[in-house]
C-alpha cells in the first residue's frame, strides 16, 4: 500500500495535464479519462478504509531517510484520518465527474472542465495526504486555484463577481496560512508536522502559540467559512456548475478547511482550553446564523449554501467539545464520541450536501431557473430528482433512519454528556429549524403550482445524472450503518484515535 | 527586529489597501503587497548574518551558510503567486468587459 499512496496524487494531476492536449484530437476523451481517474482512486479508497489490515503508513518522498533522526524529507502519511477524507473524496469527484457528463451539455469547453476538476481533486488529496507544512500549503493553492477557475467557469457577470470575491478572500486566507508556517518554521527550524509537534512541546512562549493559532484558524476558517469569515461561500457555491457547488460544499471546504484545522491543531499545538472555547463558539454561531440566513432564501443553490455554513458549525462544534474536554482532561470517552460524531457528521454532509446540490443542479437543467418561487409542482415529473431531494433533505434535517439524525444524535449525547447543554440545546433547535427550510424547498420546488410552470416541456434529467443522484440517496441510508459497532470500529475508530492520539501521528513518520 | 516589524508593517498596509480601495486593479495590488511582506519575512528568517549562498564543496565546513531552506520556499511561493496574481486579473479583466468599470461599487449583482 505505501507505494500506491502517490498515485492518489499523480493520477489525477496527470490526467490534468494530458486532457488539454489529447482532448483537442481524440473525442470524448476528457470525460472517459478523468471519471476512469476517478472511479479508479475511488474504489481504491473505500477499498483502503475497509481492509482492515491497512495500518496507517507513509510515504518518503524522493528516499529521503532522516538525518540523526531529523526527518528531511516531505512525507505523505495517510492514517484514519487521510483515509477517511480521501474517501470522500474520490467517490464525490467520480460521482460529480459522472454527472457532468450530461450537465455539461449546457457549457462550452469540457476539456477545461475536466482538467480543472482534476487539478483540484489533486491537491485536495494532496491536502488530506502531506505531513508537512509547506508541502500543506501547495497542495491548498493547487486545489483553491482549480475552485477560482471553476467557480468562474460560466464567466456571465454573477459568476465572475463571485469569483472575484472568492479569489480576494481566498487569497487573504492562503497568505495567512503561509505566515503562520513561517512563523513555525522560525520557531522549530523544521517544516515536518510531526517534527514540529515534539518540539513546540517544549516551548512555553504563550504569546507565539496564541498568534500562530490565530492566523491558522483565522487562514483556515475563511476557508472553512465559519460565520465571521463566510461572506464569499453563498456567492461562490451557488455561482458555480452544480456538480463543483456538489464538490465545493461537500468536499473542498472540508478538506481545506475543516480537515487542516483538525490536523494542525490536535497534531501540532498543544491544546489549550481558551482556544479550544474560541473554536466551539465559532462552530456554534456559524450552526445558528447560518441555518437562520438559509430560512429566508428563494435562490435554492444559496439555501443550501447557506445551510452548509450551518452543517459545518455542527462539525466544528463536535471536534471544539472534544477539544475542551481533552484540554480540561476529562473524560477520554466522551472527547472521543464528540469527536467521533463530528466526523462522522462531515462523511455526511459530504453525501447529502452533495446529493442537494446536484439535485439543484438537475431541477435548473429542466427549468432553467433556481428561485424557487418561479418553480413548481415537479414531483410528478421528475420523479427521480424528487426522491432522492427527499431523501437528502430528510437526511440534512435529522429524520431517522437517514444517516444525518445518527450523526447529530451523537453529537448531542456527547454534549449532554459532557455538560454542555446550551450547545445541545442549540443544536436540537437548530436541526428543527433546518428540517422547517428544507421542507419549504420540498413545497416550493415539488408540490406547489406555479403560475410560471410549463408543464409539458419539463422531463427527468439524462441518465447519468440520475445514476450519480441515486447512488448518492443510497448511501444516505447506507452510512446509517457506521453508527453499530462493527462498521464503526472499521472506519470511524482509527481516525478518532490517530486525531487524539499524537503519539502515535509522530511515530508513523519520524519512526521514533 | 526593525526589519520583521517592517515587513509586519508592509503586510498590514496591503491589507489596508484589500479593505479600502474600490479598485479592481488596487485590490490586486494590495494582495501582492501582503504576499511580498510574507516573502521577505521568509527570506529574513533563513537569514544568517555574514552568511554565504549554501553551496557545499567537498572539504569544506558546513557553517556559515544561510539557510537555503526558506529560499526554496520563497521560490515556489513566488511561483504560486504568479498563478493567483494571473488568476485575479484575468477576472478582472472579465469582469471590466461585462461591466465596463472597475468599480466595486457598481459590480454588486450578487448579495454576498
Amino acid at each position: 500500500m505505501e507505494s500506491f499512496i502517490p498515485l492518489f496524487v499523480i493520477l489525477p494531476l496527470a490526467a490534468a495535464f494530458l486532457i488539454p492536449i489529447v482532448g483537442k484530437f481524440v473525442s470524448g476523451f476528457q470525460m472517459t479519462l478523468s471519471n476512469l481517474v476517478f472511479l479508479f482512486l475511488a474504489a481504491a479508497g473505500v477499498w483502503f478504509l475497509f481492509d482492515s489490515n491497512t495500518e496507517a503508513v507513509s510515504y518518503t518522498v524522493g528516499g529521503w531517510e532522516p538525518v540523526n533522526g531529523i526527518p528531511i524529507a516531505i512525507y505523505l502519511v495517510a492514517d484514519g484520518l487521510s483515509l477517511i477524507m480521501l474517501a470522500i473524496i474520490n467517490t464525490m469527484a467520480f460521482l460529480s465527474g459522472f454527472y457532468a457528463i450530461s450537465y455539461l451539455k449546457q457549457y462550452t469547453a469540457p476539456d477545461n472542465f475536466y482538467a480543472l476538476l482534476c487539478l483540484m481533486v489533486a491537491g485536495m488529496n494532496g491536502v488530506v495526504l502531506t505531513g508537512d507544512l509547506f508541502n500543506l500549503y501547495v497542495f491548498l493553492e493547487i486545489a483553491v486555484i482549480a475552485s477560482y477557475a471553476l467557480v468562474a467557469f460560466g464567466t456571465g457577470k454573477e459568476e465572475l463577481e463571485a469569483s472575484f470575491k472568492y479569489q480576494v478572500l481566498g487569497g487573504i486566507a492562503s497568505l495567512l496560512i503561509l505566515f503562520g508556517v513561517a512563523m513555525v518554521y522560525w520557531k522549530t527550524r523544521t517544516l515536518n508536522i510531526a517534527d514540529a509537534a515534539t518540539l513546540l512541546k517544549h516551548s512555553h512562549d504563550r504569546t507565539f502559540h496564541l498568534f500562530v493559532q490565530l492566523l491558522f484558524i483565522t487562514g483556515f476558517g475563511l476557508k472553512g467559512a465559519l460565520i465571521p469569515f463566510h461572506a464569499w461561500l453563498p456567492d461562490a457555491h451557488s455561482s458555480a456548475p452544480s456538480p463543483i457547488s456538489a464538490m465545493l460544499s461537500g468536499v473542498l471546504i472540508k478538506a481545506i478547511g475543516i480537515y487542516c484545522m483538525i490536523r494542525i491543531f490536535f497534531n501540532m499545538f498543544i491544546l489549550t482550553e481558551e482556544f479550544a472555547v474560541i473554536l466551539t463558539t465559532l462552530g456554534a454561531l456559524s450552526m445558528v446564523l447560518g441555518a437562520l440566513i438559509a430560512m429566508v432564501q428563494n435562490d435554492m443553490k444559496r439555501m443550501f449554501a447557506y445551510s452548509s455554513i450551518s452543517q459545518v458549525g455542527y462539525i466544528i462544534t463536535g471536534i471544539g467539545m472534544g477539544m475542551i474536554i481533552l484540554a480540561r482532561k476529562g473524560d477520554q470517552g466522551i472527547a472521543a464520541l464528540a469527536i467521533g460524531g463530528g466526523l462522522f457528521h462531515m462523511i455526511n454532509h459530504a453525501v447529502f450536501k452533495g446529493l442537494l446540490f446536484l439535485n439543484a443542479g438537475a431541477v435548473e437543467y429542466e427549468n432553467r431557473t433556481r428561485n424557487l418561487d418561479e418553480l413548481g409542482d415537479l414531483s410528478t415529473v421528475m420523479p427521480v430528482t424528487y426522491g432522492t431531494s427527499l431523501t437528502a433533505s430528510l437526511s440534512v434535517s435529522g429524520i431517522p433512519p437517514f444517516n444525518g439524525f445518527f450523526s447529530k444524535l451523537i453529537i448531542i449525547i456527547a454534549a449532554i454528556q459532557g455538560h454542555f447543554y446550551l450547545l445541545a440545546a442549540l443544536a436540537v433547535v437548530v436541526s428543527i429549524i433546518t428540517l422547517g427550510y428544507f421542507l419549504k424547498f420540498q413545497k416550493q420546488a415539488f408540490f406547489n403550482v406555479s403560475r410560471f410552470f410549463n408543464k409539458l416541456k419539463i422531463k427527468e434529467v439524462p441518465f447519468t445524472m440520475c445514476f450519480s443522484m441515486i447512488v448518492l440517496a443510497i448511501l444516505c441510508l447506507v452510512l446509517s450503518l457506521l453508527v453499530f459497532p462493527g462498521p464503526r470500529d472499521l472506519i470511524l475508530t482509527p481516525a478518532v484515535e490517530a486525531v487524539m492520539n499524537v503519539k502515535e501521528y509522530s511515530t508513523i513518520i519520524t519512526g521514533i | 527586529m526593525t526589519l520583521y516589524l517592517l515587513c509586519f508593517l508592509l503586510f498590514l498596509v496591503g491589507l489596508y489597501g484589500v479593505l479600502t480601495r474600490r479598485n479592481l486593479i488596487k485590490i490586486v495590488i494590495g494582495l501582492s503587497f501582503m504576499e511580498f511582506s510574507i516573502f521577505l519575512l521568509l527570506v529574513l528568517i533563513g537569514y544568517v548574518k555574514g552568511g554565504e549562498a549554501p553551496i557545499l564543496q567537498p572539504g569544506m565546513p558546513a557553517t556559515g551558510f544561510v539557510d537555503p531552506l526558506p529560499q526554496a520556499m520563497v521560490l515556489t511561493a513566488i511561483v504560486i503567486g504568479l498563478a493567483t496574481n494571473a488568476m485575479l486579473l484575468a477576472i478582472a479583466i472579465r469582469l471590466y468587459k461585462k461591466y465596463g468599470t472597475f468599480d466595486i461599487r457598481k459590480i454588486n449583482q450578487l448579495k454576498g
